[in-house]
């Protein structure tokens, strides 16, 4: 019984010994502890001065804005240790918005899974991070989608040296697939479809799919178009390889918010919508600021550069917002060239991607 | 023989013959090892043959085509050979080994680096010169580190998010390796415990995180918990996983621990307390030496495993030196180089694990009182 009675001050002890050597965890715990302290005190004390995010985020000095782990154009880091990419320049643009600073974000990187419970939970105030607009997504998810910034689809690309111009001609072919994706079922919609047959070879990455694909384990893969151009760029002879004409599946990518701050989610998406006005106009990163510095005769023009009427106020943001944007990012076309287009090594085609002046599908509301 | 059993010379004076070339030297070791039985002969030819088929072109394209100067673009290697870009290594080493952790401050990165070793040297080994104070610094080192690679004191503060690479690997690896182990002792101890709470307690919380996978774990800290959290609040990503990796550590450790102390002889508890020694006593002076001794293997296992598990934070979002080189492989100038930057990886892990393992048997070796069987 003697042992039994000892036993609790040695668990005591041990439980002291683990403390001590937890010390490292327990201070930075306890500093958290006492930082939501004194938050739920400021909250208290303050009441509705955090009324909306736009208040938070301009009180913290900084966007959160989620990104994808790393995607071929979109996300990656450069040698220097920056991230860049199409979807990271729009996370650049919100914070010369909000800031006038491009500089002032700090990117949480997630992965498919962690993105939509990371931007619910607050860790992030928005995702620009390649996400499809889908209806369970916008509905069930209750997450607020603001325009799309990329039409992707599901393509094909295949050796030339097979002479197959159009995938209607792919009966009988081994097509590599990522597993459990939207991208299987689509294929094999498509396939039923058009009466035709294929003999799937299971993959589980965009790695593993290049070197299968170019060990010739299938004579085609498909996936994105972004991707497939990303991953057709990355061969060692990219002119033996095409991606076929035919998209089988609609992929709107863009920028999300979660519900309930409509007007947080009106500057993101009014950011986007001023990037792809200000290439339909002409403005870009290098003549924007002499454009705004004078009278033009658009006089949306004048709007967006806050020389006439009141439209940054609106917004909560400054009068000259859009010029901070566009001087720190550019207008679309120059994110996409700089990132996606045909003089990088992805050398992506505008396509659907174009303006709608020039047959294209991106488009936005008029600023006024 | 009889020739040379006729001794004509006085004894202790015969000159020694050398042995037959058959038994000594490189042939006599051929003999002896590779070429002993028929069964030995043709392993040995297929091997050779394997090498040969299997070594030079891996020679070729690591080192003889391979690229090893500072380029900017994948083509640009492919201009030179064909063999292994480890360019993209060079442009990306600070990386993969300091994350984004400002260029300024990386100097207390390697400072916390070197004084990791300083403080485990007396707690490795305890043939250290002036040990006694060394114990002294190791305690206070968990927080001198924390201040050093967070900030605060004056000095310039670094979030977690700026930590990555082999830095971040190092960081959780070392740290659930430093707390799980005294937090698995305690577990089994408690779990060996007759006292039905603490035993209860333990064996929940042994069985909870041995039955949870840590991708489980993994996610409920990235995801999960915010949940519980205030909105708004911000409990840093890499703390929680840093907290899940430990419990989850512990509680293995805590079982392999409880192997070593079913291996002690029933008569080793009644010495002890025929002694008259405390619970404490009997179980700091007779049962945890021998049991630790006899789980070193097991730990070292458990330890290892937890070190290579540190890769699963790529999943939610930390760039470990995997989630570094998928950053990196979304660069179009680097796109496709998987397998350079996968073997350089490797390569990392192993010198670490290696360490490791070496230590275990350097430790075993030390403690062997001679009682194993050999």
């Amino acid at each position: 019984m003697q042992v039994g009675k000892y036993q609790l001050f040695v668990a005591t002890i041990f439980v002291g010994m683990e403390t001590q050597l937890n010390n490292e965890v327990k201070i930075m715990r306890l500093t958290k502890y006492l930082s939501i302290v004194v938050a739920v005190l400021a909250l208290g004390v303050s009441g509705v001065s955090s009324a909306g995010m736009l208040d938070d985020i301009k009180a913290r000095g900084h966007l959160q804005c989620g990104i994808n782990t790393g995607l071929t154009g979109f996300a990656f880091t450069d040698d220097a240790g920056n991230w860049q990419g199409f979807d990271v320049a729009l996370c650049q643009a919100v914070a010369a918005a909000v800031f006038g600073d491009a500089s002032a974000v700090k990117y949480t990187n997630l992965t498919g899974k962690t993105r939509f419970p990371s931007l619910n939970a607050g860790e992030v105030d928005m995702l620009s991070r390649n996400t499809t607009w889908t209806y369970s997504r916008d509905v069930d998810l209750k997450m607020t989608f603001l325009g799309v910034n990329y039409y992707d689809g599901q393509g094909f690309i295949v050796p030339a040296a097979l002479g197959v111009t159009s995938a209607t001609q792919l009966d009988g072919a081994s097509v590599c697939i990522q597993t459990g994706t939207t991208t299987e079922l689509n294929l094999a919609d498509f396939f039923r479809g058009n009466n035709m047959n294929y003999e799937p070879v299971p993959i589980e990455t965009n790695e593993e799919a290049r070197n299968s694909y170019l060990a010739g384990r299938c004579d085609v893969y498909t996936t994105d178009r972004s991707g497939l151009a990303a991953t057709r760029a990355s061969l060692d002879n990219p002119q033996d390889h095409v991606v076929l004409p035919e998209i089988i599946s609609k992929e709107p990518l863009g920028p999300v918010v979660r519900h309930g701050d409509d007007e947080w989610a009106d500057i993101v998406r009014w950011t986007l919508n001023v990037i792809i006005i200000a290439e339909e106009k002409g403005i870009t990163s290098e003549n924007v600021a002499a454009m705004a510095a004078e009278v033009q005769k658009d006089a949306e023009l004048n709007r967006m550069f806050g020389t006439e009427g009141e439209y940054g106020a609106m917004l909560g943001l400054s009068a000259d917002w859009v010029v901070n944007v566009i001087s720190a990012v550019g207008n679309y076309g120059e994110i996409f060239e700089k990132y996606l287009g045909v003089n990088t090594d992805i050398g992506l085609e505008r396509g659907v991607n174009a303006l709608w002046t020039d047959g294209g599908l991106i488009y936005s509301p008029p600023y006024r | 023989m009889a020739e040379l059993n006729k001794q004509d010379y006085e004894p202790g004076t015969h000159v020694d013959l050398a042995p037959p070339v058959s038994q000594v030297g490189i042939t006599g070791w051929m003999r002896k090892n590779l070429f002993s039985t028929p069964t030995n002969v043709v392993l040995t030819i297929l091997t050779i043959y394997f090498l040969y088929k299997v070594i030079p072109p891996v020679l070729n394209w690591a080192f003889i085509d391979a690229v090893f100067s500072d380029l900017d673009h994948r083509n640009e290697c492919r201009e030179i050979a064909g063999g292994a870009c480890w360019a993209v290594v060079r442009a990306r080493l600070e990386q993969f080994i300091y994350g984004f952790y400002p260029e300024h401050l990386r100097w207390r990165v390697n400072l916390t680096f070197v004084l990791m070793f300083v403080a485990l040297l007396p707690l490795l080994y305890d043939n250290v010169p002036k040990r006694k104070y060394l114990l002294w610094f190791s305690l206070i080192y968990p927080f001198f580190a924390f201040f050093m690679l967070w900030g605060g004191l004056g000095l310039e503060d670094v979030e977690s998010a700026k930590m990555g690479g082999f830095m971040l690997t190092v960081l959780i690896g070392m740290t659930g390796i430093v707390v799980s182990l005294p937090l698995g002792i305690a577990l089994s101890l408690g779990r060996h415990s007759s006292a039905p709470i603490i035993k209860v307690l333990s064996v929940w919380y042994i069985e909870f995180f041995r039955g949870v996978p840590l991708i489980t774990l993994l996610f409920v800290a990235s995801t999960l918990l915010n949940y519980f959290m205030p909105p708004g609040t911000h409990f840093d990503l890499l703390l929680r996983v840093i907290i899940m990796v430990i419990l989850f550590a512990a509680a293995y450790i805590a079982e392999v621990i409880r192997g070593g102390l079913a291996a002690i002889p029933k008569g080793q508890f009644e010495a002890a307390d025929a002694l008259g020694l405390s619970y404490a006593k009997s179980m700091r002076l007779i049962i945890l030496p021998q049991a630790l001794k006899i789980s070193i293997p097991g730990i070292v296992n458990t330890f290892i495993g937890l070190y290579k598990d540190t890769t699963l934070v790529v999943i939610v979002g930390l760039l470990d030196p995997l989630g570094i080189s998928r950053a990196t492989l979304a660069d179009s100038s680097w796109q496709g180089l998987s397998t350079e930057l996968y073997i350089f990886i490797a390569l990392g892990f192993f010198i670490s694990c290696f360490a490791m393992s070496r230590y275990s048997l350097y430790l075993e070796r030390k403690l062997d009182t001679g009682h194993r069987v050999k």
